[in-house]
């Protein structure tokens, strides 16, 4: 058994890496979003109808037009999405172009969102299937991606649009045009 | 006034928990007779006075006494009497409260009933209990007061949760504590024999009924759990290896391998330092779970109330007992004599191997439920479940089974498998058997198939130790063996059967039309709103028809709870000896077509059927154990009364 | 009887907060199997093993959460349409990370949890050879 007298202290060792991991992330926030995985990959391909009569619909060419841009995730019945349209209004006046892709909403209720939060989008497709979200990685509403001229995701921004994210996404989208 | 009473009665068992500490410590060291006999005394009377604040808060609940936090928060004067009285323990501090009484309560009877061992190995175990009822009574009075009261009564309380409103679940945490907190008997027993060095048959024999009995209870309230997760949940879904779900398996597993490893130890005086060890880490397991799951640190269905500052107490407790008992252990365990040796092929030999092999689920269990967490600490996210737990498990569950076949027939200290080949090869023909039958039937995945082979086999293996011998006078504890080791066939029956041969069907029906799945017609006939207490519903009136026989009617439901408000979803079962039908009504479309989840699960029961034959195994093993100790008690009493009377 | 139930009922549900929810109906092959038992199956094995990101730890075959629905339906079409179950996974792999899948794959991030079985294998092995080797 001398051998092994060394085993005696194993439960110890595995409670103290236990200790040591549990104790470090303890007062760590708690990471409950889901990242994208395709910051730094095209767009993949794909096409939208329009979600508005005045708004065209959305497309991945729409995005190789050499301009940066801010695709925006969001839907009628989403609660943060109405608190962060003045913050994309101000987006929108900065210069920054926003397409819109609208996540499993009926015509009327787009149309209802906007006439009273107001249209910042460029564009505004329907995903009726939560396919296009599925597709970029994107897991719930809102989020708000950077585009870069070339179609590539640059960033991605979880949850509404406060006022100090303004100043960072117009960064983003200026990084992404350089 | 009751919830100051509660409060009062926890803060004296504080004081008595301190007592018995004192006077257990003072007492080992310097054999002072004074403070010593305060130790039973003052663990019993720790126990009255838990159990009384546990029962004020009961009286709370059951009253809705609106002027607690806690009854304001967890309760609903609407709700119906059993759920109320459940709701004292549905939430954090009512469960804190539960398992500090437990431990007195347990402490209690250790200090009523137990005789056999040493004076000090009893004080030694009674002062290690109190010190660690001590830290969670510290933890409930400074930092989750059961019995706080709001300024101002609430007009009314913010309800249980409906998933809770459930027998099932309400029984379920209850049974689970007496499991846990069982273990901490057999903790403190072995701190008490490290500290007094006393590693002896008769300790086992001591603390061999307390892991019984919890053990007992952990495998009941496992198997509640799991059969709660598969009605209630509306998928038919009944283990996932959730981060929950394995915070109530770690301690069982260690608490198996412990309850055979004293079994030895009580036998041939043999794994001594095992049986200590095991006995330090099934408690531990059970700490670690309770910590897991309150924390917030773990992403789960079934968080508790989370709070990092509650986390950091309970881990900082969980730093000093089983950060003290492990080092104790590796300290003092090296001195503890070797016991007697014993050959690869003996009973000895299989359960040290059975032990190995329950103690390398425990460490992958462990490993799969905390590595998301030792990744986040990366910043990578990844998830691990059933495709991991499931294979990686299975590496050491298969020979475990095998031996588990093997291990009752073999003699102790020194056996040779010429001598029991006869039956194994029986038992190894019909498991081979059932691998052919069910592959010429209709081939499953592999791991179903392993299970399906190793359970006929395991089940024809447990009976063979009752070949030869005389049925009625076989003693209990052989019976509990049979019986346990047979549960555990079943219920792997069962779970290869779900897994294999599960038949499902997701139809969206108008009223009229009929489905099949599997051998089942069902006719969906109508659907209709109806009402409960704090519910309403819309419920389906289905015609199931087995095979053309006779239509039974079954009605799942889709509820809505007004307070809180949430909606869930009734299934509805209907069960033969062969399997369960499974009916889940889902949402109306915009058509009036209705959702309808159908499942025809064979022999899916088996698994809960079996977790019930191995608590009931353990029982037969308890009640077993326990008679022969009365009879040696009364044997030994009436030696000394002769010798008295003749001397 | 059936009118005040039904009153009722609509009482409550006009009270209830906001949820966020859509409106739209479910997906189509979120709620509904393929033709072909055999995809069927394929596609409810690989379900059970993708992780609903919008859901507390559940699987998306086990969840009612829209998006998982809407995740069902993707793996059923394209099932249907041939693709291997593991290159689906691959597929939401390359736009969710490992975290939506239930499945841990062989990396530089997840070596321990294949490694350390076999370490068990090992020491299991060394304990009890060492305690065998002595004999009685």
């Amino acid at each position: 058994m001398s051998g092994l007298r060394w085993t005696i202290w194993l439960p110890l060792a595995v409670f103290a890496a236990f200790l040591a991991l549990v104790g470090l992330q303890l007062y760590r926030p708690a990471e409950r979003e889901v990242q994208s995985a395709m910051i730094g990959k095209p767009v993949p391909q794909f096409a939208l109808p329009a979600a508005s009569p005045d708004r065209p619909g959305v497309s991945t060419a729409d995005f190789r037009d050499g301009k940066p841009k801010l695709l925006n995730i969001w839907a009628s019945w989403c609660i943060p999405c109405a608190a962060e349209a003045p913050q994309l209004a101000e987006l929108q006046v900065q210069g920054a172009q926003i397409v819109g892709v609208a996540i499993r909403d009926k015509p009327e209720d787009v149309a209802a969102f906007l006439a009273q939060y107001g249209n910042p989008y460029a564009r505004i497709g329907a995903d009726n299937l939560s396919s296009i979200q599925l597709e970029i990685g994107s897991s719930g509403v809102p989020e708000t991606f950077v585009v870069d001229g070339q179609g590539i995701i640059r960033y991605q921004h979880i949850g509404d649009v406060r006022k100090r994210d303004v100043a960072i996404l117009l960064d983003k989208l200026k990084e992404a045009g350089e | 006034m009751i919830a100051e009473f509660g409060l009062a009665a926890l803060w004296l068992a504080a004081s008595l928990a301190v007592l018995q500490l004192l006077g257990g410590a003072v007492a080992l060291r310097e054999g002072e007779e004074r403070l010593a006999v305060l130790v039973r005394p003052a663990a019993a009377v720790q126990g009255v006075l838990a159990a009384l604040s546990f029962g004020a808060l009961l009286l709370l609940f059951t009253r809705t006494d609106l002027s607690v936090k806690l009854v304001a928060m967890n309760s609903h004067s609407a709700k119906p009497f059993i759920y109320k009285l459940s709701g004292a323990w549905g939430n954090h501090e009512g469960s804190m409260l539960l398992w500090v009484t437990v431990m007195a309560m347990a402490g209690a009877l250790i200090a009523l009933l137990e005789r056999r061992l040493p004076e000090k190995t009893i004080q030694a175990t009674l002062a290690a209990q109190a010190f660690v009822g001590l830290g969670f009574y510290a933890f409930l009075l400074f930092s989750s007061n059961p019995f706080e009261r709001l300024p101002e009564p609430a007009a009314e309380g913010m309800g249980l949760n409906p998933l809770l409103q459930d027998i099932g679940l309400a029984l379920h945490p209850p049974t689970l504590y007496f499991g846990y907190v069982g273990l901490s008997v057999a903790f403190s027993f072995a701190v008490g024999a490290l500290i007094t060095r006393q590693v002896t048959p008769a300790f086992a024999r001591a603390m061999r009924p307390w892991v019984l009995g919890a053990w007992i209870f952990l495998t009941l309230g496992i198997t509640a759990g799991s059969y709660w997760a598969y009605y209630e949940l509306g998928w038919g879904g009944w283990w996932f290896w959730d981060p929950v779900e394995n915070a109530s398996l770690m301690p069982w597993l260690a608490a198996t391998a412990l309850l055979h490893s004293a079994s030895v130890l009580a036998a041939r005086d043999a794994l001594r330092a095992w049986t200590i060890m095991l006995g330090v880490v099934a408690f531990s397991m059970s700490m670690v779970g309770t910590f897991l799951v309150r924390s917030g640190i773990l992403t789960s269905v079934h968080a508790f109330a989370v709070d990092p500052e509650r986390g950091s107490f309970i881990l900082a407790l969980l730093a000093i007992y089983i950060g003290g008992a492990l080092t104790l252990f590796a300290l003092r365990a090296g001195t503890v004599a070797e016991g007697e040796r014993f050959a690869v092929t003996s009973r000895e030999g299989a359960l040290v191997f059975n032990n190995v092999m329950l103690c390398a689920i425990l460490g992958i269990v462990l490993l799969g439920t905390l590595y998301p967490l030792l990744t986040e600490a990366f910043d990578v996210k990844v998830s691990v479940g059933p495709p991991y737990f499931n294979p990686a498990g299975a590496i050491f569950f298969v020979p475990m089974v095998v031996v588990m076949a093997i291990g009752p027939l073999l003699r102790w200290r020194r056996d040779w498998l010429g001598r029991v080949k006869t039956p194994l090869i029986f038992a190894a023909l019909v498991s081979l058997a059932t691998l052919v039958g069910v592959l010429a039937w209709n081939p499953p995945g592999f791991l179903s198939l392993l299970g399906f082979a190793m359970a006929t086999g395991l089940g024809v293996a447990s009976l063979l130790p009752l070949r030869g011998r005389s049925l009625r006078r076989l003693p209990l504890a052989v019976w509990g063996m049979v019986i346990a080791h047979l549960g555990i066939a079943v219920s792997l029956f069962g779970m290869a059967s779900e897994s294999a041969f599960s038949v499902e069907k997701l139809v969206a029906a108008r009223v009229g039309e009929t489905m099949t799945v599997g051998p089942w017609q069902v006719r969906l006939n109508a659907v209709e709103p109806v009402a409960g207490p704090n519910w309403t519903a819309m419920e389906g009136r289905l015609a199931a028809e087995y095979r053309g026989g006779r239509a039974v009617t079954v009605t799942p439901q889709s509820r809505t709870f007004w307070a809180p408000e949430q909606e869930t979803s009734e299934s509805a079962l209907l069960t033969r000896w062969n399997g369960q039908l499974y009916a889940v009504l889902g949402d109306e479309s915009d058509d009036g077509r209705w959702q309808l989840r159908l499942w025809w699960k064979p022999f899916v029961t088996l698994i809960w059927f079996g977790g019930m034959l191995i608590a009931l195994g353990g029982l037969l093993a308890l009640l077993g154990r326990l008679a022969n100790d009365l009879k040696r008690r009364t044997a030994q009493a009436k030696i000394a009364e002769r010798k008295a009377e003749m001397g | 009887m059936r009118h005040v139930l039904l009153a009722l009922m609509l009482a409550f549900s006009l009270q209830a907060p906001a949820l966020a929810q859509d409106s739209l109906p479910p997906a189509p092959y979120a709620y509904r199997q393929l033709d072909d038992p055999e995809q069927e199956a394929q596609a409810q094995a690989l379900m059970e093993t993708l992780r609903c990101l919008k859901c507390q730890s559940q699987s998306i075959a086990d969840s009612d959460a829209p998006m998982a629905g809407d995740m069902r339906h993707q793996v059923r079409i394209r099932i249907a349409a041939g693709e291997a179950p593991e290159s689906i996974r691959a597929w939401l792999v390359e736009r969710y990370g490992d975290y939506v899948s239930y499945k841990p794959r062989l990396d530089g991030a997840t070596w321990p949890l294949f490694v350390v079985p076999l370490l068990l294998v090992l020491l299991g092995a060394v304990v009890l050879l060492r305690r065998f080797g002595r004999r009685p």
